[in-house]
């Protein structure tokens, strides 16, 4: 429970309220995660916030994580300067375990933020391309200028992954897609049979996303959503993320749709 | 490229229609190119048209003097644009743009109109399909409503 001193090697500026820290541990000893957990990010002084590991789990390097910076905390994260010492404990939670869909399709479905968290299963598809059918990312965001991970959507799509992108505005200039996440889903052309779909964004959209998946005959036990709650301890004690007999910080974040179908309709859970 | 007889009953749109009734609605329709940047309609014109994109993309589009021209939808391959022709006073809603270079299937939609009036079964068979196209677009737009990717309802404690 007491965090570990990491400091900030590297900072990114995705979108205007986006960043990515880069952080190395002070004693040496890297953080192994698997895609899908997330970490407790402490400035000290401040608090504690839950963000999910946005680098490669199987590549060595600084620890990343992708940040919105909407709270107190986060604000504070978004101030740091390289080398400063941030507080990391973790990782914490389920993982997407995208060797689920060995054989068969991967659908990605990401809305705005959600791309970070989705980023490790992303990557660790790439890094074993063969051992996947068809893999396609749908991602959807609120403007053309809130896309993270721009530049390397297009690397993605360079080594074996659709990426389809919509959002919901655009300008004149904007030549891409526009439209709900869900719309994309039709033209993504996977066969559902043997498809391993991920889910990570608000939850509305994750909602709409598994029901039009399942509409097109994916199986709701192969669909996998990654819950958004109010983690506090990470570890199950505090039930701060409790989510019916659920606890999100261990239980999930990434739960299986076919354990949350009725959940994700529910008013106050 | 196929001809529209051959393309229509493949159509998501059309499916069901038997073949004397896609006969006559291929009959009210031609093919269209369109340049990046030209119009298949303007907000206001008269609504006798209707299309279906064969390739290429359609920007729906609103303007308003702060927000300037703003693209709340596209249409892409196999997507139905436009149902003001089938809907009083028959005038476009919004702005249609080839947002590249762009094909679409022109239904005459004034002459369709004229023969659902004639055949009521045929009316309904449209309105149908016409209906479904609108409810879809009418349930994308108010769950956009909710701003799903903003900061409503994001706060610190959400491991984002």
């Amino acid at each position: 429970m007491v965090p570990r001193p990491f400091r900030l090697v590297g900072r990114r500026q995705d979108t205007a309220d986006t960043f990515t820290v880069l952080l190395e541990p002070n004693d040496g000893v890297p953080l192994a995660f698997a895609p899908g957990q997330f970490s407790m990010l402490s400035a000290f002084g401040v608090g504690e916030v839950p963000i999910s590991v946005s680098g490669d789990a199987y590549v060595a390097g600084p620890l990343q994580h992708t940040v919105r910076d909407v709270g107190a905390v986060t604000h504070a994260l978004a101030r740091a300067s390289v080398g400063d010492v941030l507080g990391v404990r973790g990782p914490y939670g389920t993982s997407w375990d995208v060797t689920d869909g060995h054989g068969g399709d991967v659908v990605l479905v990401a809305g705005g933020i959600g791309l970070a968290p989705l980023r490790p299963a992303v990557l660790e598809v790439l890094s074993h391309r063969e051992d996947f059918g068809r893999v396609v990312l749908l991602y959807g965001a609120r403007s053309p200028e809130e896309l993270l991970f721009a530049d390397e959507l297009k690397q993605w799509e360079e080594q074996g992954i659709d990426v389809l992108v919509t959002v919901d505005y655009g300008r004149e200039s904007w030549s891409g897609r526009v439209g709900l996440v869900t719309k994309l889903i039709p033209r993504a052309g996977f066969d559902p049979r043997s498809t391993l779909a991920l889910i990570c964004g608000p939850e509305v959209m994750m909602r709409y996303t598994a029901l039009a998946l399942v509409g097109r005959g994916v199986r709701s036990n192969h669909i996998r959503v990654s819950l958004e709650r109010n983690m506090r301890c990470g570890v199950g004690l505090c039930g701060h993320c409790q989510y019916r007999e659920l606890f999100v910080c261990v239980d999930g974040a990434v739960l299986p749709y076919a354990q949350v179908t009725g959940l994700l309709g529910l008013r106050e859970v | 490229m196929r001809t529209i007889e051959q393309y229509l009953p493949d159509h998501p749109f059309f499916e069901g229609l038997d073949a004397p009734t896609l006969a006559l609605v291929a009959g009210c329709a031609t093919n269209v190119s369109l340049a990046a940047g030209e119009y298949l309609c303007r907000e206001g014109d008269p609504a006798d048209r209707f299309f279906v994109v064969r390739r290429g993309r359609v920007a729906i589009e609103v303007h308003g003097p702060a927000a300037g021209t703003l693209v709340i939808d596209t249409a892409d391959e196999g997507d139905v644009v436009g149902w003001s022709w089938l809907v009083p006073p028959y005038r476009s809603t919004f702005d249609a743009r080839a947002a590249e270079a762009t094909g679409v299937v022109a239904f005459d939609g004034a002459c369709l109109r004229g023969k659902c009036e004639e055949d009521s079964r045929l009316g309904y068979q449209l309105m149908q399909r016409v209906t479904q196209v609108m409810n879809g677009r009418l349930v994308a737009a108010q769950v956009r409503l909710l701003d799903l990717y903003g900061d409503t309802g994001t706060t610190d404690a959400a491991p984002r």
